[in-house]
């Protein structure tokens, strides 16, 4: 009985491998658990964060590899074909369930001139849906003129990160400072720059007077994100925003030299005190920082 | 009990079972899963990929969270750290070093979660190609495809929102630019800024509130959308290629039990051990490098995580144009920060049904996936759309760029606005041409979808 025979060998091969497999697959289980009571003696010795993440990837590779050899090598290939019903139900089911729809509405008296009510009732509801939000709105204060107005204010004086006033012989060629007003505490629309420029033209600033020798003071907020323009660039006279590479220039009246901010940098006009400090003279010539769409509206509420 | 005879032998867990089945009566619906057909391609398993991140991210997140205060008071630095130590910093600037440096493992979970988040959404991006390429989304998976669609914007909102929380110096960055897009909205954006951050910016609570979504909000409705995905998909049963003995009335794969159910418990497995093995070796957002986050300060190279970057290359690329008409102010970012974003997102969502009207005008119901060259049109317009995503990346990277090859951010960015018109044309003609030249041929089985409703 040579074809019994075969089928013998055969069915036996099949066990081998499916024995082999399973031998590989504890072997995997068995570098998991050596894993994880590594991972157990490296957490109880201090922690390591390279050796934390290793020995989880093991323990877990481990033990993915030993289902998918499972998976692949003793339970094997396996198809099965299940009946897939279309998606639209039978029109049996359908026609059926309409009618009882229908004839429920019925009994709700909602037909003919009764529609009225229903839609009555989406009105009703719709109104409570609106009546529902308007508690969100407790959720911040303004806008009103905030945006329209710094803390700055005619003879305030510019401080610098660590509050000492500034005078205008400190601020050399090419020198830029970020400054803010003295005591002030609402300060990230305030930021500002004082920078002593190398050809200052005064005709092009929205103040000319507003400075200080060939000193002039700009808003360190960039007017297209909001980033603060930190960076300068003596060479061509520009202050350049990190984010999106927007360039001003300092000496025309920071206007847009490149990159994709649409206006200047407004300008904060400045002079000197009695002690030779730098004060401003006012606040900033426009809003600051990014654009909003009333930005060239009046603004409310300025006190001098 | 049944005293029925079987070769099989009982065990506790069939106990247990029945214990259950005798108060529920679950055997009857659910029998028909244990040998639910599933199509076997690897393909399919991309979906799983973003499901096993996400429960990664949510075991993760909630570790964090224990170490986490999302509280903007601020306290001197007195921890391991030197560079810092005698710094004023905010708590929750604190709590994170604290995180990384003195909790035991806390470092490795943060990177693991990071990590996570961005091969969540790299899976999500890339199941999506799938699913659009292989028609996956016709009739009547359109409902899935927008369901989709919402889950990729909410994984960029819980990426955005889970970024800003360090409080370190690049988290800052971004809220403001983010603050800065929806401010530009004209009539209601200032309104809409004042609410979202509770005053003017920075605002007065952004970190509780930006905790709040990202702990509780949007991860609650990642959950709760990816149960109603999967749940369609049972429903609606899988798509599948069309070889062998595949038809549109059937679905061909391996048995959910034991193949499927193994092979996703082993695929599950890999997905953690990669993420640790990143989490471990690779170092992410080190936000003990940017410092604490000051309004007046940013460094540069400043750059978000990759998968913001297409928006990022929008605000680069886009002119600097600024007008006023009737007095409301067109702010610069408010088109390439909101309108072209919009209009992107809403033609991802409206896309099964601009194929259906325009393309294919076929509104059949659809089982069986096809190639890409079998709708050269639709091939063509998702490698056109592809190549412009990929340049507004890139543009995302303009200052790096320009660094590297010594040439100025201007001439980078004019060569990447003369790309933007001309390279995804040149590939959508290009994908065209190509799958045309292969030809539809004659697929192993022919779509026999028929007509219905």
């Amino acid at each position: 009985m040579p074809e019994q025979q075969r089928r013998v060998e055969e069915w036996r091969a099949v066990r081998e491998r499916q024995d082999r497999a399973a031998r590989l697959v504890a072997v995997t289980f068995v570098v998991a658990i050596v894993a994880c009571v590594a991972l157990f003696i490296v957490y109880v010795r201090g922690g390591n964060t390279q050796w934390e993440g290793v020995l989880l990837a093991i323990a877990f590779g481990a033990i993915g590899l030993g289902l998918g050899l499972w998976v692949r090598r003793i339970v094997g290939p396996q198809v099965v074909v299940e009946k897939r019903p279309g998606m639209v139900s039978d029109e049996e089911h359908r026609a059926a369930f309409e009618q009882i729809y229908h004839e429920s509405l019925g009994e709700a008296r909602v037909g003919g001139r009764r529609r009225f009510l229903i839609r009555l009732l989406a009105g009703a509801g719709g109104t409570l849906g609106l009546a529902l939000l308007v508690p969100l709105r407790s959720l911040g204060p303004g806008p009103e003129d905030e945006l329209f107005r710094t803390a700055w204010r005619r003879g305030v004086r510019l401080v610098d990160a660590e509050g000492r006033p500034i005078r205008a012989a400190d601020i050399g060629r090419d020198q830029v400072v970020t400054v803010f007003p003295e005591n002030a505490d609402a300060l990230a629309d305030a930021q500002a720059v004082v920078v002593g420029t190398r050809s200052l033209d005064p005709s092009a600033l929205p103040v000319p007077d507003g400075v200080v020798d060939a000193t002039v003071c700009y808003s360190k907020i960039c007017t297209h994100a909001g980033c603060p323009v930190g960076l300068y660039r003596a060479s061509e006279g520009e202050l350049l925003c990190p984010c999106h590479q927007s360039t001003f220039d300092v000496n025309k009246g920071a206007r847009v030299k490149s990159g994709p901010a649409g206006r200047p940098l407004p300008q904060l006009p400045i002079g000197v005190d009695d002690e030779g400090y730098l004060v401003a003279l006012s606040d900033f010539s426009e809003p600051v920082g990014p654009s909003f769409w009333n930005l060239t509206h009046e603004r409310g509420g300025d006190d001098e | 009990m049944s005293t029925e005879q079987s070769d099989v032998r009982r065990t506790r867990g069939d106990d247990l079972a029945r214990w259950v089945d005798n108060r529920l009566r679950l055997a009857e619906g659910s029998r028909q899963y244990l040998r639910k057909a599933f199509p076997a391609h690897w393909t399919f398993l991309i979906g799983e990929v973003a499901l096993f991140s996400l429960v990664v991210l949510l075991f993760t997140g909630i570790f964090l969270a224990l170490f986490y205060t999302p509280d903007t008071t601020t306290v001197v630095y007195d921890g391991p750290y030197v560079p810092l130590q005698g710094r004023e910093i905010t708590a929750a600037y604190d709590s994170v070093l604290r995180l990384s440096f003195e909790v035991r493992a806390g470092l490795v979970m943060r990177q693991i979660h990071h990590w996570a988040a961005l091969i969540f959404v790299v899976a999500i991006v890339v199941h999506m190609l799938r699913v659009f390429f292989t028609g996956a989304f016709r009739r009547p998976r359109e409902i899935n495809w927008v369901i989709g669609v919402v889950l990729l914007l909410m994984a960029f909102g819980a990426g955005f929102t889970g970024y800003s929380l360090p409080d370190d110096l690049l988290s800052g960055t971004g809220l403001r630019i983010g603050y800065s897009a929806l401010l530009s909205v004209p009539f209601v954006g200032p309104l809409i800024g004042f609410i979202g951050l509770g005053g003017e910016y920075p605002g007065a609570d952004v970190l509780g509130r930006l905790h709040l979504m990202h702990v509780l909000l949007i991860p609650g409705g990642l959950v709760a959308l990816v149960g109603l995905h999967l749940a369609i998909l049972v429903r609606q049963k899988h798509t599948q290629k069309p070889e062998g003995p595949a038809r549109n009335d059937n679905v061909v794969g391996e048995p959910l039990f034991p193949n499927q159910s193994l092979t996703s418990l082993s695929l599950f497995a890999f997905v953690i051990a990669v993420l640790c093995l990143f989490g471990g070796l690779f170092e992410i957002n080190p936000v003990w490098l940017y410092g604490p986050y000051e309004s007046f300060e940013v460094f540069a190279p400043a750059q978000p995580d990759w998968y913001m970057g297409w928006l990022e290359g929008l605000m680069r690329l886009w002119p600097n144009w600024e007008f006023t008409i009737f007095g409301v102010t067109i702010a610069a970012v408010f088109i390439p920060g909101i309108v072209l974003p919009g209009m992107m997102f809403g033609v991802v969502f409206a896309w099964p049904w601009i194929e259906q009207k325009w393309i294919t005008k076929d509104p059949r119901e659809h089982h069986l996936l096809q190639r890409p060259r079998d709708v050269p049109v639709r091939t063509a317009i998702g490698f056109a759309g592809l190549t412009l995503l990929l340049v507004i990346f890139v543009a995302g990277s303009n200052d790096v760029i320009a660094a590297d090859t010594r040439t100025g951010v201007h001439t980078v960015t004019t060569l990447l606005r003369i790309a933007v018109f001309v390279l995804p044309p040149l590939a959508g003609w290009v994908a065209y041409r190509v799958a045309v030249s292969l030809g539809t041929g004659t697929p192993a089985v022919q779509d026999d979808a028929v007509a219905t409703d």
